[in-house]
């Protein structure tokens, strides 16, 4: 099966490990992704926040690539997947507006979470899985962006999503219920008001533990960012000490599939997972 | 009057948001699911009463437009489908525009330094885009003078030495069209 494959800027650099893993992941379950040939950036919240214009113009130019490829396009950051979908909703609405850049709709816009967890997929991962994650407690953290506005994400469950949760069943892990699912974790604001990122991250990290997971389960590039890179600040500004390693998806899956590269892409994250993994018996 | 141009203010809010803004009766429930609602000076309903009101100054002095973090959690909520996270965009969009400092100036500017960095190479190279944003917005003055550029220092490296910091600037073919659209954007101002 193949289809077209949007990285993102993050996936180069902040978010190595979410990349290989999707690559490893994909690669086991016969899926080529295809990058889209030039891909440019979507324009995240600050095409948004600044002119209306190149919100739409920045995402559609990417639509407009992968229609004339003519395969459905995945994209594994929340951010870029909102932004297409906002901007397919902009092109082809009864008041369409116009940027010069033809997009008729007529290819579907995947996340790779959606776009994993699709039926036709659930009999090979279930094949694949040679260690399942027995004993690994887990919360699904999907944020913002994946699921928000449904209009324009057209998800069905916005307020108490499950596909991260039926995937870790699903991998053998337990999935646990916390009320987070879909908080924010502050994303744009990463560099401007760190003290707005502590607090909400501060919040997650303090849910997960009361939850008494094990680790925070992502499928968004900010939201593992924010989550990983800032638990020491955090912990040191209040006081505590955190420890929760915070994994993409797609990482768990490579994990369960016993993929090559797992202890690679572990040893990219500012908490380390492995001794967690390892006093669980998963590496 | 508030006026942008010869457009009263109210009107270029609609224009861009739909009518269903009319239909807000102040049920609060958008500033009772707001995550960084302790961070505003003004709550959402109140943003969207304010804009109701034609308060131009009002609205777009506020902090509460560079707080939000655009996490549509209002829009997704509210009962009569008004679109608060983009009348936030749209308010964003018109304070930018008016080259008059913001109320929280280092939000603009990491905008900035975001767009730029698309301009240049087509897609974001992290690394340029910070030492852009740290070096416009003062922070890289602030910090040297707190000494809290060590912490950053400290967590670059940890970044770097775990492959997470592209060191290179991306390469990306479609540089000249995106060149192109930020030329048109320049035309499609709010005003
Ligand atoms: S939720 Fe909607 S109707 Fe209620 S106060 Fe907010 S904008 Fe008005
Ligand atoms: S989009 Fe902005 S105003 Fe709306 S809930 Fe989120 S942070 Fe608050």
């Amino acid at each position: 099966m193949k289809v077209s494959f949007f990285p993102g800027c993050s996936l180069e650099g902040t978010a190595r490990e979410y990349g290989e893993s999707i690559e490893a992941v994909c690669k086991s379950l016969d899926i080529e992704l295809q990058e889209l040939s030039d891909w440019s950036c979507c324009g995240a919240s600050s095409a948004h926040s600044t002119n209306e214009f190149l919100s739409v113009a920045l995402p559609a130019r990417n639509l407009s690539i992968a229609e004339r490829k003519g395969q459905d396009l995945v994209t594994p950051c929340a951010a870029c997947f909102s932004r297409f979908k906002a901007a397919e909703k902009a092109l082809t609405c009864e008041s369409k507006v116009d940027v010069g850049i033809p997009f008729q709709g007529k290819i579907n816009i995947l996340h790779m979470l959606e776009f994993l967890c699709r039926e036709e997929f659930s009999e090979d991962i279930e094949k694949k899985i040679k260690r399942p994650l027995k004993n690994l407690k887990a919360v699904s953290y999907y944020g913002c962006l994946l699921v928000r506005p449904p209009r324009v994400t057209d998800t069905e469950h916005w307020e108490d999503p499950q596909a991260l949760d039926i995937l870790i069943s699903r991998l053998g892990g337990e999935s646990v219920f916390w009320p987070y699912k879909t908080e924010c974790c502050g994303g744009s604001l990463v560099l401007t008001r760190v003290d707005i990122i502590h607090r909400l991250n501060g919040r997650l990290l303090d849910m997960a533990r009361e939850a008494e997971a094990d680790c925070i389960v992502t499928a968004c590039p900010l939201c593992q960012a924010n989550l990983d890179t800032r638990q020491e600040e955090i912990g040191d500004k209040e006081g505590v000490s955190y420890d929760i390693p915070i994994f993409y998806f797609t990482e768990l899956m490579g994990l369960a599939f016993g993929n090559k590269g797992v202890r690679k892409w572990l040893g990219r994250h500012l908490v380390d997972p492995r001794p967690l993994l390892e006093s669980k018996g998963l590496i | 009057m508030e006026l942008i141009g010869d457009k009263n203010f109210r009107d270029v809010v609609v224009d861009a948001v739909g009518e269903e803004i009319f239909t807000c009766y102040q049920c609060y429930k958008c500033s009772a699911g707001c995550p960084v609602s302790f961070a505003m000076d003004m709550l959402p309903h109140q943003v969207i009463r304010s804009v109701l009101f034609n308060q131009k100054e009002r609205v777009l002095s506020s902090r509460t437009i560079w707080v939000c973090a655009a996490c549509e959690t209002c829009t997704t909520r509210c009962p009569n489908e008004i679109e608060i996270a983009k009348v936030m965009d749209v308010l964003r969009q018109i304070q930018q525009e008016s080259g008059k400092q913001a109320k929280e100036p280092k939000v603009p500017i990491f905008h900035k330094a975001f767009l730029d960095s698309i301009k240049k190479t087509g897609r974001v190279h992290e690394l340029t885009m910070i030492r852009n944003y740290t070096q416009k917005s003062g922070e890289l003055r602030e910090k040297l003078k707190t000494g809290e550029w060590k912490n950053d220092v400290r967590l670059g490296m940890k970044m770097f030495l775990r492959g997470k910091l592209k060191v290179m600037p991306p390469k990306c073919g479609g540089v000249k069209e995106v060149k192109k659209i930020f030329e048109q954007a320049k035309e499609h101002k709010k005003a």
